[in-house]
């Protein structure tokens, strides 16, 4: 058992941060009532040379940044070490790394902290794979040093009930390039808060994102961009689909271009196909921007559903209506699924994704 | 020996201000091995006709009948009516995001057999009809007309016919933008599908161009929401001489 000694400032649900979020299903989490557990339950997978996974005590592993989350203050306070991984400056890791979860329970929380950093000109791709059951609050970093270059998927295929709260904040140098694939396809309660900061020039990310919620379950993928510096690139693309009563997501793109991030490139993209009556899709791209010497910046949202033309298409060569709407959902997700480059995860999401819209009965 | 045959029908489209009456009793009869030319103004409901014997959700049968080989096409869905042995090639085919040709076909030709092909010989077929109608092996992999050039899009309509063997054909200006080889190449393959199964067609076209390649038994004039007059190849050439004037006036 941890004991926060601290008082935070407890969510309220009017801040803009948590407006829809359902404070009262995320079990205590926002408000220290939650029990928490001594659980550690991600594990490394993998023998590269160059690659160093390690339990560094709290003392010794001070975050770069300060968090401005409540939940995730806590987490901070409350674990006792960081998982950090480490990928030598220079060193190009041709396997996956996989990071994987085990021994969970839902009767109390566990809080995590994650670290990965890559040095100068390293270069890898990181999978975390989230199943089984969670209440699991999670603070994952990463920090690229100037030239790398790292791939980062999280799959959540949490089991029904679980409940996940995590922040990935990127923290992306010179010439570097952060690309984050997030699939949130199983859970109870799921609210992701993927962001980047940039403190070199041209340095770039591409924040991917697929999400498929149904009856019951809210997915909240809420991204940050912090153009700060000249010259940097940033593209993000989340695709969700809903289906079922009570099925909610929501999608939050805030993209900042500070006075000093001229030359500033960025585009994103949400969007939702509404599968089903009943379901709820929010989506709000922000663009905040301080200075005019920008290349490009660019949103849109659009929300669905189902293209009858589309259906129509299909139906007229033979096929049956819910193959034809499994071909569709299977297309929407196929431009981002594909990006993870494993056709084993890839197979097993498209079935998944399936299940759902089998489950859903559309 | 397979016949279509229209009786009376009736079509209303549907719209936000309320139904409106798009075909005003339409009788036609076609047989296999048949090749009906269908030609009329913009807007007379030539594809009305087209999308409503395939069974497309806006419209609404208000009248009439619709059978293939005596079996009442009108009751059924779409997918039943494929397989019931109908093909549609569309005036402008649709966009699927992220399906690619080869899994699309594959899905269909599994629907419409009832059974997955032998991977073999499947790939042989689409590679065939492939080169038949001069596309790039590329296209197999890239997501169904997604992208592809306006007569592109009818390569791969027509590709399609070859590939799934229909019983009876309905082809909505599937001439309309290509250029003269392309025209050829894709007049071959109605051609070819023709004589392999000896197809029904109802072709939809504004040009006797593609008449030349795709000889028909019968034109018949639309105007206004139904047929105005029949008769032979001849009736095509005094239509593009003279217009459809003396058809749509009042
Ligand atoms: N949603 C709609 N609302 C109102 N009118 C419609 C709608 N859909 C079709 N129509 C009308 O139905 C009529 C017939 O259209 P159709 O597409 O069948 O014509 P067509 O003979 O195929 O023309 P073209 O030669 O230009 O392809 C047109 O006047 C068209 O405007
Ligand atoms: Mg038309």
């Amino acid at each position: 058992m941890s004991l926060l000694t601290t008082n935070y400032l407890t969510p309220t649900g009017r801040e803009e941060a948590w407006r829809f979020t359902p404070l009262k299903r995320l079990g205590g989490l926002h408000d220290g009532t939650a029990k928490v557990g001594d659980r550690q339950s991600l594990s490394y997978r993998g023998s590269a040379s160059g690659v160093k996974f390690e339990r560094i005590s709290r003392e010794l592993a001070t975050s770069p940044v300060e968090t401005d989350d409540v939940v995730m203050q806590r987490v901070r306070e409350g674990a006792h070490n960081v998982a950090t991984l480490t990928i030598a400056a220079n060193t190009e890791v041709a396997e996956t790394i996989t990071l994987s979860r085990s021994a969970q329970g839902l009767d109390s929380a566990e809080f995590s902290r994650v670290r990965i950093e890559l040095g100068a000109h390293a270069r890898a791709t990181v999978i975390m794979e989230n199943t089984g059951d969670a209440f699991l609050a999670e603070d994952v970093e990463f920090v690229l040093a100037p030239g790398s270059n790292l791939t980062f998927v999280s799959l959540q295929e949490w089991n029904t009930g679980s409940t996940h709260l995590a922040k990935h904040h990127a923290i992306v140098d010179r010439d570097a390039s952060f690309k984050s694939i997030t699939v949130t396809v199983g859970g109870s309660l799921v609210r992701l808060l993927p962001s980047v900061e940039f403190i070199g020039q041209g340095a770039s990310c591409e924040l991917l994102g697929v999400y498929f919620a149904t009856e019951g379950q809210f997915f909240e993928h809420r991204m940050f961009v912090d153009h700060k510096v000249p010259n940097a690139k940033s593209r993000v693309n989340y695709k969700g689909a809903l289906a079922g009563q009570g099925a909610h997501t929501v999608w939050i793109g805030d993209v900042f271009i500070r006075a000093a991030a001229e030359g500033t490139d960025t585009y994103e993209l949400n969007r939702n196909l509404l599968l089903s009556d009943g379901a709820r899709a929010d989506s709000v791209p922000n663009l905040e921007i301080e200075t005019g010497e920008i290349v490009g910046a660019g949103h849109a949202s659009t929300t669905g559903r189902f293209d009858d033309e589309q259906l129509f298409y299909l139906m007229s060569r033979g096929i049956e209506l819910s193959d034809a709407r499994r071909l569709v959902v299977r297309g929407f997700f196929n431009e981002i699924v594909t990006e993870i480059g494993d056709a084993v995860i890839q197979d097993r999401l498209m079935d998944r994704i399936d299940n759902e819209l089998a489950k859903a009965g559309s | 020996m397979s016949t279509l045959e229209i009786r009376g029908l009736q079509v209303s489209v549907n719209t936000d201000a309320g139904a409106v009456e798009i075909l005003k009793g339409v009788d036609l009869t076609i047989k296999s091995g048949e090749t009906h030319a269908i030609m009329g103004p913009n807007g007379s409901g030539k594809s009305t006709l087209a999308y409503s014997i395939a069974g497309h959700p806006k419209y609404s049968i208000t009248g009439g009948t619709v059978t293939l080989d005596g079996v009442d096409l009108l009751e059924m869905t779409v997918d039943e009516r494929a397989k019931a042995g109908l093909f549609l090639a569309m005036q402008y085919p649709v966009e699927v995001p992220g399906v690619s040709v080869s899994n699309f076909l594959r899905t269909a030709v599994t629907a419409l057999r009832g059974e997955a092909p032998k991977l073999r010989t499947w790939t042989g077929e689409v590679k065939d009809a492939m080169e038949a109608l001069k596309m790039d092996p590329a296209f197999a992999t890239r997501n169904v007309n997604e992208g592809f050039s306006g007569g592109e899009k009818k390569r791969h309509e027509i590709m399609q016919l070859e590939l799934l063997k229909p019983k009876i054909a309905i082809l909505d200006e599937t001439d309309s933008g290509l250029d003269v080889d392309a025209l050829r190449i894709v007049s071959e393959g109605v051609v070819r599908a023709k004589e392999a199964n000896n197809l029904g067609v109802l072709l939809i076209t504004h040009y006797t161009r593609i008449l030349r390649y795709i000889k028909p038994d019968f034109v018949h004039v639309f105007a206004n929401g139904k047929i105005v007059e029949e008769g032979g190849a001849e009736l095509a050439e005094k239509l593009e001489a003279n217009g459809y004037a003396e058809y749509v006036g009042s």
